[in-house]
């Protein structure tokens, strides 16, 4: 008996490994489609609209790599991940690539075997309370009940954030953004945390916002990325460059509108190498010239995506803040193209 | 003279492994074993391969590593500081604890509504019919969700038991009130019970990994010896009675022998209950019953009990009628003859396929991961394995303390079997 439950083990386990570290590039050419790991549902970030289309921040970064790599930014297909199956969705080849608001730390980059080969949004771990509690602080909270997502790194400092501060509290586990909003609307929890963004996000799904706080203090560093599978470098370079190329976009003020005209007429040589009028960048990944002048006509850059999904003009209501460019105070800083 | 040939020489042939059919059974036997051996290394090799491609060990050291998250329900005791050993302790604790109520309250459940199914009562017979077919022909998951979900959302959150001065200068009630006489609340996060706490503990022997509970042995150390001392005074009792006829009086005997060294003891130790009290979020003191715990539970108890009332049933009808003729006959009363006649009888039909039930429910408690309940599936299965990427090991740990508990569950079983079954002579 032993025996045969070992074998059957094994089997998943060998099944799950078996899928080949080989050049994820090829993979992705030869399906003719991108396979996107994705948020179950955090409006904003990544979600399906009401014609089930995926539409979000994190969306967007998928769709400017399938418009980079296929030509075609509409030749994803997205598998929602929980908090919990994400990795193992990655690490086992069900994904080609996870943007799915995760954060990048010391143990998933190496003790797990991956690589996070950017960071799309500098975020960090909030409290949100409902306004009646009287809450003002996150140093208030001593004895509350707290929805926390299990398998993330928000658990962790959760309890660190607690202890540091000599405060106790019941944490309730959920499994992912739907459940924790229904548990805490339910009043299941007093209080729900995760990535600030990710409580904007699910703030503006609620049907009365305005009785919802997110409390002041931030309490980690979240940053947060594209994540692949540790090993294959060349496809780690396609995502990374290709996400930079829309910081770049945004940087030299080239949008999805402009970028025909720009790529015409620009005289300026990091543009002209960005859209792929001179030089051979994209030869040096393995793709076309023109990757990133597709990728920035799909979605627009850095900019756009961010005021299109998650910025101020949207209901999700999130200032640029440390997401400005360099140039503007924040911290997205694209290497240069040479 | 012709002699007779001799008898064929008893060589032997490879063609007969096949042809043979004293051999080829054996043959079979061996081909079939090398392929399953063969089968086995190449999932070997394959693990050990793909582990190795994604530069990954195979160790058990992260089970001593701190575990960093904190665990709602903890029969024992646990921090985040403590080891991912400890949390899988915990989880450990936490599945068994469910599968003890379970297994002990679906056993319960599954008896009475066996027997009634088979009541001569109509309504009763129906009832008990419609409750096990809608039990064990919907998932066990619905189930747990079907009541989870309504006595989450309709009990009112703490706030509701507050009352603010402006209340109190009122006279307005609050929301909700305590119940049991002002100690039990329940809310929407669980219900809070009061807590028996002694005032003089005996302390605990720390013994490495476990330590002992002196308060709760000494407990069990006097109530042991108080039901022994009943025996004895039974058993003389028993013995005055055939000598003389005549019983002695002993129901008062029985209920000091049985009550007073305990409560003695108990009132020594300064026994108190502690009475949840709401403080600025929940209520504090007292103990914690999830409502994640109560769903899966009884979630447990009225599916696994619609299967045990099915057995239960077929047991006692598998007793042959003459059985209950012959008691009646002999003048029992119809509950005396399922008591001592049928019941009996019918064990012997009932307990193996009650062992596997047992087995079904303890695998089950498994699907407490819906509601959020915490055990070995959740903490080493869930939070451990995510926390520190060890997908293989965790999952192999987990299936063998899955097996472990099964097997011992069945061991038990099986010695109780034995000693039910009958007696040949």
């Amino acid at each position: 008996m032993h025996k045969t439950i070992l074998i059957g083990a094994l089997t998943a386990a060998g099944l799950a490994a078996g899928a080949s570290a080989a050049a994820t590039v090829d993979d992705v050419k030869a399906r003719g489609e991108l396979i996107c790991g994705s948020n179950t549902g955090l409006t904003g970030f990544g979600a399906p609209d009401a014609n089930g289309n995926w539409q979000g921040f994190d969306v967007a970064l998928c769709r400017a790599i399938a418009a980079a790599v296929l030509g075609d930014p509409n030749k994803v297909r997205f598998v929602p991940t929980t908090g919990e199956t994400r990795f193992t969705a990655l690490a086992s080849g069900e994904v080609d690539v996870l943007i799915r608001n995760s954060t990048w730390t010391f143990s998933r980059d190496t003790e797990l075997a991956f690589d996070f080969v950017a960071v799309n949004y500098y975020d960090g771990q909030g409290f949100m309370v409902k306004k009646d509690l009287g809450v003002a602080s996150a140093k208030e909270l001593d004895g509350a009940t707290v929805c926390i997502q299990t398998g993330t790194t928000t658990e962790l400092n959760l309890a660190d954030f607690f202890k540091a501060n000599n405060m106790t509290y019941t944490p309730v586990n959920v499994q992912d953004d739907s459940q924790a909003q229904q548990q805490y609307l339910a009043g299941a929890c007093d209080a729900y945390t995760t990535d600030a963004s990710g409580l904007a996000a699910s703030r503006a799904t609620m049907a009365d916002p305005e009785n919802h706080i997110i409390l002041p203090e931030i309490i980690s560093k979240e940053p947060l990325g594209p994540v692949v599978r540790h090993g294959d470098n060349n496809w780690g370079d396609i995502v990374r460059w290709t996400f930079y190329a829309l910081v770049t976009a945004e940087e030299k003020g080239i949008t999805a509108a402009n970028v025909e005209e720009v790529a015409a007429s620009s005289t300026d040589p990091e543009v002209r190498r960005l859209l792929g009028v001179e030089g051979d960048m994209g030869a040096k990944i393995g793709l076309d010239n023109e990757f990133a002048k597709r990728a920035i006509a799909a979605v627009g850059n850095y900019g756009e995506i961010f005021e299109a999904n998650i910025g101020e003009a949207t209901p999700i209501g999130l200032a640029r803040g440390l997401n400005a460019l360099w140039t503007q105070g924040g911290l997205q800083y694209a290497p240069p193209f040479r | 003279m012709a002699l007779a040939p001799d008898a064929p020489k008893d060589s032997f042939r490879l063609s007969m492994l096949i042809y043979d059919t004293r051999f080829r059974a054996m043959t079979i036997q061996v081909i079939v074993l090398i392929l399953f051996g063969l089968a086995v290394a190449w999932l070997l090799n394959n693990t050990v391969q793909n582990l190795a491609a994604k530069g990954k060990t195979f160790n058990y050291s992260f089970l001593w590593v701190r575990a960093g998250y904190d665990i709602e329900q903890t029969l024992i005791p646990y921090t985040n500081d403590s080891t991912h050993f400890r949390a899988l302790l915990v989880g450990l604790t936490n599945t068994l604890v469910v599968a003890l109520v379970g297994c002990i309250g679906a056993t319960i459940l599954g008896v009475i509504v066996g027997v009634l199914r088979l009541s001569k009562n109509w309504l009763v017979a129906r009832i008990m019919t419609v409750y096990v077919e809608i039990f064990r022909n919907i998932p066990l998951l619905l189930w747990i969700l079907i009541i989870y979900v309504p006595i989450s959302e309709i009990a009112p959150a703490p706030s509701a038991f507050r009352v603010t001065e402006e209340m109190q200068a009122a006279g307005q009630a609050p929301a909700a009130s305590k119940i049991l006489f002002d100690t039990v609340a329940v809310t929407n996060r669980g219900i809070y019970a009061p807590l028996p706490l002694f005032s003089r503990p005996l302390g605990s022997v720390d013994l490495g990994p476990v330590s002992l509970n002196l308060t709760f042995l000494s407990i069990v150390a006097v109530l042991g010896a108080s039901i022994l001392a009943y025996r004895a005074l039974r058993a003389r009792a028993r013995a005055v009675q055939e000598a003389t006829g005549v019983r002695p009086v002993t129901w008062w005997k029985s209920l000091m022998i049985l009550v007073l060294p305990t409560a003695l003891l108990l009132a020594a130790m300064g026994l108190h209950l502690e009475i949840p009290e709401l403080t600025r979020f929940n209520f504090t003191g007292g103990i914690l019953l999830q409502h994640a715990f109560t769903a899966l539970t009884l979630a447990l108890i009225l599916y696994t009990g619609a299967f045990i009332a099915e057995i239960v049933r077929a047991g006692i009808l598998a007793v042959s009628k003459g059985q209950t003729e012959a008691a009646y006959a002999l003048g029992l009363r119809p509950n005396r003859t399922m008591s001592l006649i049928i019941l009996p009888q019918a064990l012997r039909v009932i307990i193996p396929p009650l062992i596997s039930q047992y087995l079904n429910l303890t695998k089950n408690t498994s699907l407490g991961i819906a509601v959020s309940y915490l055990d070995l599936r959740g903490t080493l299965g869930g939070i451990t394995l995510n926390q520190t990427g060890r997908e293989l090991e965790c999952m192999l740990l987990m299936m063998l303390i899955y097996l472990t508990i099964s097997l011992i569950i069945s061991a038990v079983m099986n010695v109780y079997n034995r000693s039910v079954r009958l007696k040949e002579r």
